[in-house]
């Protein structure tokens, strides 16, 4: 059987105009006849020159880093935009999720929303009417149906927007980062839905950061890298080259912000896998003087949390004491306690129960190596999916 | 079903697409309506006030002046005015279209062509509110259609959406590109009316090839074909087909450029 998709040598670039608006005005073009480019033009390849086939019934992930070209290949396969070159044939209908509630009217009911999406997702009106019953019980909104979707909470707007999106069924589905809004809840149980899509044989491009769903519903995953194909295999490995090449780093360096009092500007870490201790050091530009506390938290690569802890959030005495200009603050943090495995580290600076002054949201990725603490024993690992912690047990009888 | 996907495709009026997504235009037309009259107290009462009041204004001004119309003038004006507002806010709401649905172009495909034509269904469907004014005015002033000539109205209304989708789409598709197109569109509207036979007959300028010019505006036609049935004014036949023939080209123009430029409107828009 052919290929449900071919990708053959598709590429698309992007002029970057600079100190231009991105749409044009007439006089802009028109002087544009009589003088040749007084912009500077500078061409972007958002994809490079890709090629690879989809089976029937395989699930593909996508991951990269922001900027790799995952939107814009989505973009692509779901007719948006056109590529610069290359071709795709497609077989089959395709039905491409790149946003929860496309077309939602905040004036309209939920009701009426529901047709709306439903219709611009490619359902027909039939199609809606027969579902209209389970997209609403999928969603809970069952009571607020006839409210305008202006008075619905964020949250209500949001699941009922996936359930519309949950009772497509094309071919071919195409999913942008959707489950990357909603509350925990939700987020599992949509991650349950496409899980069942996948299962009953549907051939699905799912793009995330959300690397453990990647990898929980995609046998194979592709790793985009400046618009070129780094890595397309089964998906555990190629996650782990793409966790690894990231985890590499150890030191990581931020834009500076101008606008926060103080601001995590540098991480860095090593670790010292005999003695089980992680050294971080942080280096804090502060426009001020102050106590501040200073918080870590690991989460694991699914990004639910896996641990906490803070310099001056529990005993106001031992805040930090910034002064203006850079400070650096050196930690250790044991890591016995944690299953091996990659985390991300994020960094928060705050005045507890007051206000944040800056988040670092998943700074670093590390992993954690603990060496089994009895000789000839074993080491939790994160992969068991037993959880982070390990708990100390001591027999007394 | 096996399609590919190109940088380039050939031209095509993607009629078979069209079809295919067909209920997408009534959901667009639907939302639009459903969306123009929320939260109003009046609620459709606007799709007459606005042509009721520019015949008062009318009357007023030109009522005396242009007493050679074998209709009283206010027949006249409304009836004139009804169908011009298919015009009016069918070119302005396709011309915007584009850019007031851009968070829609941009996530999800589907013929673009259902955008605007459904902008310029919902003006249509002002006029048809319309029409029990129009049978009202007829009875008080004691007018009566001319049965003889009623092929005038479907080919009226079917020229009112034909001359307004082609200005309407051409507009969409530029406005998308150059954002001076927001300004022009009023501009163009305002300009029209004055300029073309929709408040006062098209003899009442004297000069024959002035006229030809002004039958120019696609909406003359369907106009004098409205009015030739509902009030059996004469239809002048010359001026008509002038105003037949630039409707089918500018539908032919304004198709042409969108369908050519739709492709680009998500990197736009």
């Amino acid at each position: 059987m052919k290929p449900i998709l071919e990708i053959s040598s598709v590429s698309k670039t992007f002029r970057l105009q600079h100190e231009q608006q991105p749409y044009s005005s007439l006089r802009e073009s028109m002087m544009g006849i009589f003088s040749r480019s007084k912009t500077t033009k500078e061409t972007f390849h958002a994809l490079d020159n890709i090629s690879f086939n989809v089976n029937a019934g395989e699930s593909i992930g996508i991951i990269g880093k922001n900027g790799a070209g995952k939107s814009t290949l989505l973009k692509i396969l779901s007719r948006i935009t056109p590529p610069s070159s290359g071709t795709i044939t497609v077989r089959g209908r395709i039905a491409s999720l790149l946003e929860v509630g496309t077309g939602f009217h905040p004036e309209l009911t939920g009701r009426e929303n529901v047709f709306l999406n439903g219709s611009i997702l490619g359902m027909t009106r039939r199609e809606i009417a027969a579902k209209f019953d389970e997209i609403v019980d999928f969603s809970g909104t069952e009571r607020f149906l006839d409210t305008p979707l202006k008075h619905f909470s964020s949250g209500m707007q949001l699941r009922l927007a996936f359930a519309v999106a949950a009772f497509l069924e094309p071919e071919i589905l195409i999913i942008d980062e959707v489950l990357a809004v909603g509350d925990a809840e939700f987020q599992k149980r949509c991650i349950g839905k496409m899980e069942s899509v996948s299962k009953s044989g549907r051939t699905v491009l799912f793009v995330s950061h959300n690397l453990g769903a990647v990898q929980a519903l995609c046998e194979k995953t592709i790793y985009l890298h400046q618009g070129k194909i780094k890595e397309f295999a089964k998906s555990g490995p190629v996650i782990q080259q793409y966790l690894n090449e990231q985890s590499g780093q150890s030191t990581v360096v931020r834009k500076l912000n101008e606008t926060k009092k103080c601001f995590v500007h540098e991480v860095s870490f090593n670790q010292d896998q005999e003695a089980g201790i992680l050294k971080l050091s942080v280096k804090v530009e502060s426009k001020m003087r102050g106590l501040v506390a200073l918080d870590i938290r690991l989460a694991n690569i699914n990004m639910e949390p896996a641990a906490f802890g803070s310099i001056g959030t529990f005993d106001p005495d031992h805040k930090l004491a910034f002064i203006e200009g850079s400070n650096i603050i050196s930690m250790e943090i044991k890591t016995d306690q944690l299953a091996n495995g990659l985390y991300y580290v994020s960094i928060d600076l705050k005045e507890p129960d007051k206000e944040y002054y800056d988040r670092a949201e998943q700074a670093l990725l590390i992993e954690i190596a603990n060496q089994p603490i009895v000789p000839h024993g074993r080491s939790m690992q994160l992969d068991w999916n037993l959880g982070t912690m390990k708990l100390e047990i001591q027999r007394t009888t | 079903m096996e399609y590919e996907i190109k940088p380039t495709e050939k031209f095509s009026l993607g009629t078979k697409e069209l079809w295919q997504y067909r209920e997408l235009f009534y959901f667009f037309t639907w939302r639009d309506i459903r969306i123009k009259y929320k939260q109003t107290f009046l609620g459709f009462a606007w799709a007459l006030i606005q042509p009721l009041a520019f015949m008062l204004v009318f009357t007023m001004i030109f009522g005396k002046n242009i007493s050679n119309t074998s209709v009283p003038y206010p027949v006249f004006a409304f009836t004139g005015l009804a169908l011009w507002n298919i015009f009016a806010t069918g070119i302005s709401a396709a011309g915007n279209s584009m850019v007031s649905n851009s968070h829609i172009i941009r996530k999800i495909y589907f013929p673009r062509l259902i955008i605007p034509i459904s902008s310029i269904l919902v003006a249509f469907f002002d006029f048809l509110m319309t029409i029990p004014v129009i049978i009202v005015m007829l009875v008080w002033f004691k007018c009566s259609p001319d049965w003889a000539s009623i092929w005038m109205l479907p080919t009226a209304l079917l020229f009112a959406v034909i001359g307004t989708v082609g200005p309407g789409c051409l507009l969409a598709a530029l406005n998308v590109k150059y954002r001076d197109f927001r300004y022009v569109i009023p501009f163009l509207v305002q300009f029209l009316l004055f300029v073309t036979p929709v408040i006062y007959p098209i003899d009442f300028i004297g000069n024959k090839t002035l006229q030809h010019v002004l039958s120019l505006n696609p909406m003359s036609a369907p106009i004098s074909l409205f009015r030739g049935f509902v009030l059996g004014t004469p239809v002048e036949i010359i001026p008509c087909i002038v105003s037949l023939c630039s409707a089918l080209f500018f539908f032919a123009i304004g198709i042409a450029v969108f369908r050519k430029t739709e492709r680009t409107f998500a990197d736009l828009a």
